[in-house]
């Protein structure tokens, strides 16, 4: 069985199970997001997860049975088949919340600039690869989006679309 | 004659209700409560230095009288969506419930979709259709900002909507056989709109209206046959044509089993019209509610609630 980019499949449970190749697991999924942002694993449990497209992944909180031909199901989660998996703006903001590892915090000015997207050079000394980029707003540390820290610098990767100039405070 | 006028007759006050329809209108933005509270994004809009008022019948709608809502942080994290005062209404009418199976028969661009999946604290399984594939992607951005994830984004006519694709006869334990609830928020003329869109005139004709009614009676319709009896269909518009409004329920009471029920509304407007131009409606269409300008400062609206099974 090869990929079908027109549908939604739901991805195998484990590796074992795979019939698709390539296709990522939701164990691999979810193990994903816990090693490399330390989010509980049980924030995961009531979802199912799909794939449509080479390697772009989708979380729904509800089932189907697969395939599913519609234009969207869930919310799009992570982008596999690629060297290294990438997490999208929209699912860091909704579930980055609860990350312990690899969450970078911006000070006013330098959030301002990430979301403008433009690049940013912050002390940083632990992991390279896509981090969850976040500021204080409201008393709570609260993510924005995800950058790519390589080479002693913070690319902004926000979407085109969720890019904006916010105005420092009067 | 302008469609205002056409409505005079209609309306309680139509000195009141020209004056409305001049001025324009506050932005007014929804909290999302997927993500957020409503003290976050008030304490967030304070540090900004961005004005609101809290509307008096919801907490969660605010109006933002200095501002357009696209250039601040609770923005940028989907905490706020801007969406007109009078159209939170259709979706609280509906009112579902967590797990329900809700169908959106005209999502885009998604304000009452994304507001539905709210109220259903994100669970259980909400269709969002459109027939129209460049709207749709505004629908899905708006889904995607909001954080919304048990949104399935279909694009179909939805007066002939099947059931199908969602395992519908396939005795799958995740099937869906019929909707708990459906909105259907139709396309209109618009004239309700008309003080934040002040060209909504430019294309309104007679003809536009007629035509539009036929869609409009094909996709309450199809809702009622989708919905499980005893399940809960909502009509709305924003516009004041009886022919779209109260003839569309007449027109689908008769042709399906289904019967409208009395809405509890936190908004002041007027009943249902039973008579127009020499037609008669269904007596019980005085249930519905028509918003003019005037009653709340908002847009123009229309809404129905039915309930689905002889």
């Amino acid at each position: 069985m090869t990929n079908d980019g027109q549908r939604f499949d739901r991805l195998p449970a484990t590796a074992a199970e795979r019939e698709v190749a390539g296709r990522a697991s939701r164990a691999e999924v979810i193990d994903w997001w816990v090693d490399r942002f330390g989010i509980d694993r049980e924030a995961f449990a009531d979802y199912t997860f799909w794939e449509k497209g080479a390697g772009k992944i989708w979380i729904f909180a509800a089932d189907l049975p697969t395939p599913v031909d519609a234009e969207g199901v869930g919310m799009t989660f992570l982008r596999t088949r690629q060297e290294h998996w990438k997490p999208t703006t929209n699912a860091v903001q909704r579930f980055g919340g609860a990350a312990t590892r690899n969450v970078i915090e911006l000070d006013a000015d330098g959030a301002r600039t990430f979301l403008a997207g433009e690049d940013l050079d912050p002390e940083w000394d632990c992991d390279w690869g896509y981090l969850i980029v976040a500021h204080r707003i409201a008393g709570e540390r609260e993510p924005i989006g995800v950058g790519l820290y390589v080479h002693d610098e913070l690319r902004s990767v926000i979407p085109k679309g969720r890019r904006a100039s916010v105005s420092p405070p009067e | 004659m302008t469609p205002l006028e056409r409505y005079e007759s209609l309306v309680d006050d139509a000195t009141a209700f020209r004056a409305a329809c001049d001025r324009p209108l506050p932005a007014v933005v929804r909290v999302n409560t997927i993500k957020t509270t409503v003290d976050r994004v008030l304490e967030a809009l304070d540090a900004e230095g961005i004005a609101h008022e809290r509307t008096d019948w919801h907490p969660g709608v605010l109006r933002l009288p200095e501002d357009s809502p696209g250039r601040n942080w609770p923005h940028a994290h989907g905490w706020i969506h801007g969406q007109e005062e009078v159209s939170n209404l259709p979706a609280l009418v509906l009112d579902p419930d967590p797990g329900d199976r809700v169908w959106d028969a005209c999502a885009a661009p998604g304000s009452k979709t994304t507001q539905l999946a709210a109220l259903m604290d994100d669970r259980g399984l909400l269709v969002g259709n459109d027939n129209n594939l460049g709207r749709l992607s505004a629908l899905r951005h708006n889904a995607e900002r909001l954080g919304v994830t048990n949104l399935v984004v279909t694009n179909r006519d939805a007066r002939n909507f099947s059931l199908k694709p969602l395992g519908e006869d396939s005795g799958h334990p995740n099937a869906v056989d019929a909707f708990d609830r459906a909105l259907v928020d139709a396309p209109c003329s618009c004239e309700g709109t008309i003080r934040k869109n002040p060209d909504a005139f430019d294309t309104w004709s007679l003809d536009h209206v007629h035509s539009v009614a036929g869609v409009q009676k094909g996709i309450l319709r199809r809702a009622v046959q989708a919905t499980r009896p005893g399940g809960t269909v909502v009509y709305s518009t924003c516009t004041f044509a009886p022919e779209e409004n109260e003839a569309v329920l007449d027109h689908v009471l008769a042709a399906e089993e289904c019967r409208l029920v009395d809405l509890d509304a936190p908004l002041d407007g007027v009943p249902g019209v039973t008579e127009w131009e020499g037609e008669s409606y269904d007596p019980s269409v005085e249930k519905a509610l028509r918003i003019y300008p005037h009653h709340n400062d908002t847009g123009g609206f229309f809404c129905a609630k039915l309930e689905v099974g002889g």
